[in-house]
């Protein structure tokens, strides 16, 4: 399969890429690690004029402890945060849910920029930070802002992102003491994308649940919290009860949205985020000692 | 618009002007005439195509020439020295590790980064390391063997 024609540019730094994202405004996209657009480039449903190569810039790839939190460049594979013993050890959801996408190809080329940039409604990292919460820092070739990833995914395959910004950075905040997380998904065996799956992010304190973010994807349009199955947790002794009657509202979120394909109807979809939300809350839970 | 890239492929270094929307795979294949890389399903998930890239697997479907410009770049044809097998080549071949042969070279090509990673991965381990490359003959058993054995000979 052939894509489309398109103009290509390797600029070495930032200046240049964000430069060039504001002469070609509307027309170009950002190639990162090419693992989602050159599949939808391959299809023609996604067919740029230009690709901008930020592959070339050097400085954004790194995972670096930055006061209370850590900071992840744009450009950091999946194989690099599987692997970080800062990940592992901090936000052992995210190591997890890395080591899980597609497979060690993949997972070579493919950066946590540009799976949140390109925001596939089965993608398994959106759903992990918005259960860590923290933030994404976009840089135009003027200015620098920090989108809170509560308001990051907007729709289907849609951001917050104007089309002149590159994402530089993601923020995690620290997570409190006696916190837990964990990842559970269902996978289509084949593509190794989540048909559901379930991020969840507890604290415990004095045995009860003080703080709960839990997040869906492979369900709906996009990677979205489950609110109401964190208020139930909330305030609560998280019992086995509790969490069964906490994962029943897992889907509440996305049931206007639910998708349904070849790999699992509507129905199928909310029953297994139900499955997992029990699995990852129980899991998190437990592992917050 | 064509770009200029340069890319060394098993140590030699060749120069060409490309189309920016050629892949890797075809630049390999028809450019370099290297058609020991196959082009299995073409959407990022058979690993017929995998080859190193600085060292790294990936699937060369899924990189554009251009951005493999200036590096380096191993196939299957990069791996023997002269007549003598690399030990992953020489698994396949002592294991029988393959029936009509088209997923082999990125069987190799992904069981060599593997055994990089990994030197000693239990069977287990290899299973997880091939989840991105099929076999629609061999029910991967002598392929897992092979691959034992490649580590094998390696210790």
């Amino acid at each position: 399969m052939v894509t489309s024609s398109f103009d290509y540019f390797a600029p070495t730094t930032l200046d240049e890429a964000t430069s060039l994202l504001s002469r070609y405004r509307g027309e170009a996209k950002v190639l990162a690690g090419g693992h989602s657009l050159i599949p939808m480039m391959k299809l023609r449903l996604a067919e740029p004029g230009i690709l901008v190569d930020i592959g070339q810039i050097d400085g954004l790839s790194y995972i670096r402890e930055d006061g209370d939190g850590v900071s992840i460049g744009s450009m950091t594979t999946y194989r690099e945060m599987a692997t970080s013993s800062v990940i592992q050890s901090r936000y052992p959801l995210l190591a997890d849910a890395s080591s899980k996408v597609a497979d060690l190809q993949v997972r070579n080329r493919g950066t946590i920029g540009g799976s949140l940039a390109h925001s596939d409604p089965a993608g398994d990292i959106p759903a992990v930070v918005l259960a860590i919460g923290g933030s994404v820092v976009a840089r135009t070739r003027r200015s620098s802002r920090e989108i809170a990833i509560d308001r990051f995914q907007v729709d289907l395959l849609t951001t917050a992102l104007h089309d002149n910004e590159i994402i530089t950075e993601i923020k995690l905040p620290s997570l409190a003491a006696g916190t837990g997380t964990a990842y559970s998904k269902f996978h289509n065996p084949a593509s190794h994308y989540a048909i559901t799956g379930v991020a969840a992010v507890v604290t415990i304190s004095g045995g009860v649940c003080t703080e709960a973010r839990v997040a869906v994807t492979g369900a709906g349009d996009k990677a979205t919290r489950a609110r109401r199955t964190e208020r139930i947790l909330r305030g609560k002794e998280l019992t086995p009860a509790v969490i069964r009657r906490a994962a029943e509202r897992a889907a509440a979120e996305v049931e206007d949205t639910l998708n349904e394909d070849i790999h699992a109807t509507a129905e199928y979809r909310v029953h297994m985020t139900q499955v997992h939300a029990v699995k990852a809350i129980e899991a998190a839970v437990a592992a917050a000692g | 618009m064509s770009t200029e890239i340069t890319v060394t492929v098993n140590g030699t270094a060749h120069t060409a002007s490309v189309e920016p929307r050629l892949l890797l795979a075809h630049f390999l294949r028809d450019v370099l005439d290297l058609t020991g890389t196959h082009i299995g399903c073409d959407t990022s998930q058979c690993g017929a195509c995998t080859v190193h890239l600085n060292g790294e697997a990936v699937k060369s479907c899924t990189v554009f020439a251009v951005q493999a410009n200036g590096s380096e770049v191993t196939t299957v044809e990069g791996l023997a020295d002269g007549d003598s097998y690399s030990h992953v080549q020489q698994g396949f071949w002592d294991e029988h590790g393959l029936q009509c042969g088209f997923c082999t070279p990125g069987m190799i090509m992904t069981a060599e980064a593997l055994l990089k990673q990994n030197p000693n991965p239990s069977e287990e381990e290899i299973r997880a390391g091939l989840a991105g490359n099929y076999c629609r003959c061999t029910g991967y058993q002598n392929i897992v063997n092979a691959i034992g054995a490649a580590a094998k000979a390696g210790r």
